[in-house]
C-alpha cells in the first residue's frame, strides 16, 4: 500500500504553499486522507518539469481514488468470498446477532461487509468504526483476510 | 429464494439467489468455489453419447445397461458426488452386478474417516464446534482454499453459545502445514512448519510433551507450550486435512494415541476435512451396509482390501461406470491409462477429460440446483435440499442409475 512518504517523493517539495497547506509533506498526508486532490497543487500541475512526477503520482494515486470514504479497498480478483470480514467485523456482529454473529449471510441490510457472486461487497459505510472524523483505527476486516484482499489506505 | 450449496462438504445453507428471466442473476453468501459451482450450471453441460457420436438419452441408457450386463468384473466409481438416494439405487445396482465399488475416499480421507466412523477416534458435529470449541486445530488443511466458509461459519470466528467473545478472546487456533498457507498467515503465532512428511515425528514430539518429556523435534519451548494450551482447553477440535492423510498413510494410530492422550484431561474430537458434498454419505451408507467405508466388491459375497480400490481395479476390470467425478484428469498416468484402455460410461453434469474418453456419456442434473435429495456434512449431519431451478432437460442421477438398473 502506498505511504505518505512515498506521496511525498513525488510533490514538487518546495513547501510553495500554493495549495494552502504549509508543506508539502502536510499535502502528502491530505492526499492520502482523500481531503486534497492532484490538481489542487498549481506547479505540479503547470509546470513543465514536474511532468513526470504528476503522471506518477496520478498513476500512483489511482487506486485510492476508488476508495470508499473510510479508505476501504477492496481488492475483488484477490478475494476468496470466505466471509471472515464478515464475521469478524464488530459492526455486523452487534447489529445482526442473530445471523453474522453466529457465522450465517447477514439476516437484516444493516451489515457493513457482505458476499455478493462471490466477492465481498461494502455498504453502509457510515456505520464503519472508521468513518469520520472520530474515527477508531479497526483492523478487524483486513485482519482476517486470507488472501489480502481488504485494504484501508 | 433460499438454497444449500453443493460446492463442498459444509453444504452451506443460508445461500440467497436472485433469478432473471429465469437464470440465476445474482447470489448472496456464496464463496468463490460455491458460486463456480452455481455458474457450471451454464457452462459445459455435457450431452447424450454413444461411441463418440450424439444420441439420444434413451440409447445412451440402454447402451449402457447392455455394457454393464456384458462385463464380467464392472466397476462402479465416483459417488462423492451424488445424492444419498443415488448412492443407495448404486450400491444397488452394485450387487445385483456382482460389481466393484469405490469411491473417492479410497485416495482421500478415507483412512481417517474409518476411524470415525468405527468409533476409534472421536467425533462431535460442526455446530458444537461453533458453540463450544476454544481450540482448534488444523493439521495438514487449509479451510481458506479446501471449505472457504469453514473458518467463518463454524471453526474460527463464529460467536457460539458458550464462546460470546468471539475468535480473539475465546477461541485458540494452531496450524500445522508444510507452507505458510492463507490460513496459517491468518494465525501467525499457531503456524508450525513442518517439512513434507513430518507429521508422524511432530505427533511424536507432542506425545513426548504430553507425557511430560521434553521433545526432540522443532522448537522445543514452543511446542511444549502449545501442548500446555492443548492441555487446558475446554474443547478442541482437530481439523485433518490431505497432507496429514497422505503423510500419515498406514500409521495413523500416532494420531490415535494423542487424541487419547489428550482426551486424558480434556475433550478432543475430529473431523475429516471431506471435501467433496456427500463423500461422508456414501462412506456411512457402505458402511452400515458391509463394514467397509470403501473398496468393495460384490463378486462373491463382499470382499474388501486394496485390491478393489479404483488403483488396482482399474487393472482388472473389463468396463467402469464412472459417476460424478474426473479420475482421469485427478489420477496419475498409470491409472488413466488403464481406465482409458477399458470401456467407460461417464453420468455427470458436465464434459471432463473422462467423459472425452468414454464409450456413452448420460448427462445428470446437477444436484442441489436442478435435482434435491439429501447429503452428509462432513461431520455426519444430514442436509436435505430441494431443486432450484426447474428443468435442464436431464436426468437426476438417481432416476438415470434406476433406469440402468431396471434394463441389466
Amino acid at each position: 500500500m502506498l505511504s505518505v512518504m512515498e506521496i511525498y517523493q513525488l510533490t514538487p517539495k518546495t513547501n510553495c504553499k500554493k495549495c494552502g497547506l504549509p508543506t508539502c509533506m502536510a499535502f502528502a498526508v491530505a492526499l492520502l486522507g482523500k481531503e486534497k486532490k492532484v490538481v489542487d497543487c498549481p506547479p505540479l500541475m503547470e509546470e513543465a518539469k514536474y511532468q513526470a512526477k504528476r503522471e506518477k503520482l496520478i498513476e500512483a494515486m489511482a487506486p485510492i481514488e476508488g476508495a470508499s470514504e473510510t479508505g476501504l479497498i477492496i481488492h475483488e480478483e484477490k478475494c476468496y468470498g470466505c466471509g471472515n470480514c464478515v464475521v469478524a467485523c464488530p459492526v455486523n456482529v452487534a447489529n445482526d446477532p442473530k445471523g453474522t454473529a453466529l457465522g450465517f449471510g447477514p439476516t437484516n441490510d444493516k451489515a457493513i461487509l457482505v458476499v455478493e457472486d462471490g466477492v465481498v461487497k461494502c455498504l453502509n459505510v457510515e456505520e464503519c468504526r472508521r468513518f469520520g472524523p472520530n474515527k477508531i483505527l479497526c483492523n478487524a476486516c483486513t485482519a482476517t483476510c486470507p488472501s489480502k484482499a481488504i485494504e484501508f489506505v | 429464494m433460499m438454497a444449500i450449496c453443493t460446492g463442498c462438504s459444509l453444504l452451506c445453507e443460508d445461500i440467497e439467489v436472485d433469478f432473471k428471466d429465469g437464470r440465476i442473476s445474482t447470489t448472496k453468501n456464496l464463496c468463490r468455489k460455491g458460486l463456480g459451482r452455481y455458474r457450471s450450471l451454464y457452462t459445459e453441460r455435457a450431452s447424450p453419447r454413444v461411441d463418440g457420436r450424439e444420441a439420444g438419452l434413451d440409447d445412451a441408457i440402454s447402451r449402457a445397461a447392455g455394457l454393464l450386463k456384458e462385463a464380467k468384473r464392472p466397476l462402479l466409481f465416483g459417488w462423492s458426488n451424488s445424492t444419498l438416494e443415488a448412492q443407495s439405487a448404486g450400491l444397488d445396482l452394485a450387487q445385483k452386478l456382482g460389481a466393484v465399488i469405490d469411491d473417492t475416499s479410497s485416495f482421500c480421507q478415507g483412512e481417517l474417516l474409518e476411524m470415525v466412523l468405527k468409533g476409534e477416534l472421536p467425533t462431535c458435529t460442526l455446530d458444537d464446534v461453533r458453540n463450544y470449541a476454544d481450540m482448534i486445530f488444523y493439521w495438514g488443511s487449509d479451510p481458506s482454499n479446501s471449505h472457504p466458509r469453514h473458518m467463518s461459519r463454524f471453526s474460527y470466528y463464529p460467536r457460539g453459545e458458550k464462546r460470546q467473545r468471539g475468535y480473539d478472546e475465546d477461541r485458540t487456533a494452531f496450524v500445522v502445514d508444510v507452507r505458510l498457507s492463507p490460513t496459517a498467515s491468518m494465525i501467525k503465532e499457531g503456524f508450525f512448519k513442518l517439512a513434507p512428511g513430518g507429521d508422524a515425528s511432530f505427533m511424536e514430539s507432542m506425545l513426548a510433551a504430553l507425557g511430560g518429556k521434553i521433545p526432540r523435534l522443532q522448537d522445543k519451548k514452543k511446542v511444549i507450550a502449545m501442548v500446555n494450551t492443548m492441555k487446558r482447553a475446554d474443547f478442541g477440535a482437530i481439523f485433518p486435512g490431505l497432507g496429514l492423510a497422505y503423510s500419515m498413510k498406514g500409521r495413523m494410530d500416532i494420531l490415535k494415541r494423542l487424541v487419547d492422550g489428550l482426551n486424558e484431561t480434556s475433550k478432543y474430537s475430529v473431523i475429516p476435512m471431506v471435501g467433496h458434498f456427500n463423500m461422508r454419505g456414501f462412506n456411512q451408507m457402505l458402511f452400515e451396509k458391509t463394514g467397509f467405508i470403501n473398496r468393495v466388491s460384490f463378486a462373491d459375497g463382499v470382499e474388501h482390501g486394496p485390491k478393489q480400490s479404483i488403483i488396482e481395479a482399474s487393472k482388472s476390470c473389463d468396463v467402469a461406470l464412472i459417476i460424478g467425478s474426473d479420475p482421469i484428469s485427478a489420477l496419475p498416468g498409470g491409472v488413466a491409462r488403464s481406465l482409458a484402455k477399458i470401456p467407460t460410461i461417464v453420468i455427470d453434469p458436465h464434459r471432463s477429460l473422462t467423459s472425452e474418453l468414454a464409450q456413452v456419456i448420460i448427462p445428470s442434473a446437477l444436484s442441489g440446483m436442478e435435482a434435491g435429495g439429501s447429503a452428509i456434512r462432513m461431520d455426519g449431519v444430514r442436509v436435505e435440499f430441494e431443486p432450484i431451478v426447474q428443468g435442464g432437460g436431464s436426468l437426476p442421477d438417481v432416476e438415470i442409475l434406476k433406469r440402468i438398473a431396471e434394463a441389466v
